[in-house]
């Protein structure tokens, strides 16, 4: 199921950005997530402070040459990942 | 020589004392002694080493790795040279403080170790009245900030018993359970006819598991592995190799595997006379089975060879006679008629078995 547009994902607890051979990754229990471009720039939104929304638009402004709708589809596929890896909660 | 990149994780096995004494401990046979443990300067030195060569995360075990006195000063030094820290435990030797000054230090996962979901059971398997304790440790955790995974290790006995598992983790703060499979090595091996579950028993686990995974999909991850004797495949142990892990006893050899010992033509480096790195990339026993030149057949032209690196080097030992055969599990390998007549032994002598209490062989604390 896709998050809710007006949720706040935060990052789960024991899970945190780390930083190794000047890639940026996302740990947590057991495994690690390499992040690049986008994913970086999604992650590092999930603080609890923006919603899904307020990410998307972010993003589209980041990413203007590409379609808008690709920018949300995409962001809303990572963030289910993100569930799926139980790497966020989300707050209403 | 095979060429290779750093390891991801550091398997710090700080010690082999424990206050349990599981029938299917994963420590090897022969336990160190607490004489022998690293200190608390050489354990900093590894991390520090192992974080500037790249690994990413420090899975503290043991034993009990809350047995060491200075584990918060582990804890500290793990993370202030970069690494993400999860802590193995059985949890006995936590009380609420400890727990605090842990997460304080930085400790960022609790992986609490069940030996079943109700207490008589879980007594029974760990050798020890700890069950109540942990229920506890549950308790404290909610009060803090911290990953929780709660451990499961199967089988027999406690394979028709997962629903009652899965809802003492819905009852905790855990947002994973690993439901995780006896693999037959040292203290499981000599168990194994006790613990051993039948074709049955497993695939109604395997439903219970997909059922459970997709309810909880979301709240609650759920990680599983097989017994390998069932496998059509083998598991790739270790994700290869050398490729992947590197697991440090408490005495500071370094090896490829947590069993890697059983294997009698290796010789293993210690941390405290070379560094992490040098191991990895020179000795010889970590380039034994690294890449696929040692590879027999059927791996050696097999197309799953670069998924499963021909499976588990200790299990290929323990039932071939022969580390560099195919895992004999495997259902190309030539010795799998083996392991399908244990599996026929197994399956067939096992109802009786049921109501009575094994003689288990219980894992000792080390000196």
């Amino acid at each position: 199921m896709p998050p809710e547009l007006n949720s706040r994902p935060r990052l789960a607890p024991g899970c945190r950005l780390g930083e190794n051979n000047q890639q940026r990754v996302l740990l947590m229990p057991e495994r690690a997530l390499r992040l690049n471009g986008p994913s970086l720039e999604i992650v590092t939104r999930c603080d609890g402070k923006h919603t899904v929304q307020q990410i998307v638009s972010e993003l589209q402004q980041i990413y203007s040459k590409a379609q808008p709708k690709k920018v949300e589809e995409d962001i809303l596929g990572y963030l289910t990942l993100l569930q799926k890896e139980r790497a966020l909660d989300f707050e209403l | 020589m095979t060429t290779t990149s750093n390891p991801l994780a550091l398997i710090a096995e700080l010690t082999h004392r424990c206050p349990l004494h599981c029938v299917y401990c994963s420590n090897p046979l022969e336990l160190q002694s607490r004489s022998n443990e690293l200190s608390t300067e050489t354990w900093s030195r590894v991390f520090q080493e192992a974080a500037e060569f790249g690994v990413l995360q420090a899975d503290f075990t043991g034993g009990e790795p809350l047995a060491r006195t200075d584990i918060i000063d582990l804890v500290r030094a793990a993370r202030a040279a970069g690494l993400y820290i999860n802590l193995i435990t059985s949890g006995l030797p936590l009380d609420e403080s400890k727990l605090a000054a842990l997460i304080a230090a930085g400790l960022d996962h609790i992986q609490l170790s069940f030996q079943g979901a109700r207490e008589e059971l879980a007594n029974e398997i760990s050798g020890a009245k700890s069950h109540a304790h942990k229920l506890r440790v549950l308790e404290w955790v909610k009060q803090h900030r911290v990953a929780l995974t709660l451990n499961f290790v199967i089988h027999s006995r406690n394979i028709d018993k997962l629903e009652d598992m899965v809802a003492l983790a819905e009852s905790s703060s855990a947002t994973r359970i690993e439901f995780a499979n006896v693999q037959y090595y040292g203290w499981a091996f000599a168990n194994r006819e006790n613990l051993l579950p039948t074709r049955e028993q497993l695939d109604q686990s395997l439903g219970i598991i997909k059922h459970e995974q997709e309810r909880l999909e979301g709240r609650i991850r759920i990680e599983h592995v097989v017994p390998d004797y069932y496998a059509k495949y083998p598991k790739p142990c270790m994700g290869g190799w050398g490729r992947k892990l590197v697991l440090i006893t408490p005495s500071g050899d370094a090896l490829p595997c947590h069993a890697a010992k059983v294997i009698p033509s290796l010789s293993f480096e210690n941390v405290k006379v070379r560094s992490l790195r040098e191991i990895w990339e020179h000795s010889a026993a970590f380039q034994k089975f690294r890449g696929e030149d040692w590879m027999q057949e059927p791996c050696r032209t097999c197309d799953r060879r670069e998924q499963d690196f021909g499976g588990c080097r200790c299990q290929a030992l323990l039932l071939a006679g022969d580390a560099a055969a195919t895992d004999p599990v495997c259902s190309l390998a030539p010795l799998r008629p083996k392991v399908d007549a244990i599996l026929a032994g197994m399956n067939a002598a096992r109802p009786a078995q049921l109501f009575t209490k094994p003689s288990w062989l219980y894992r000792p604390n080390s000196a």
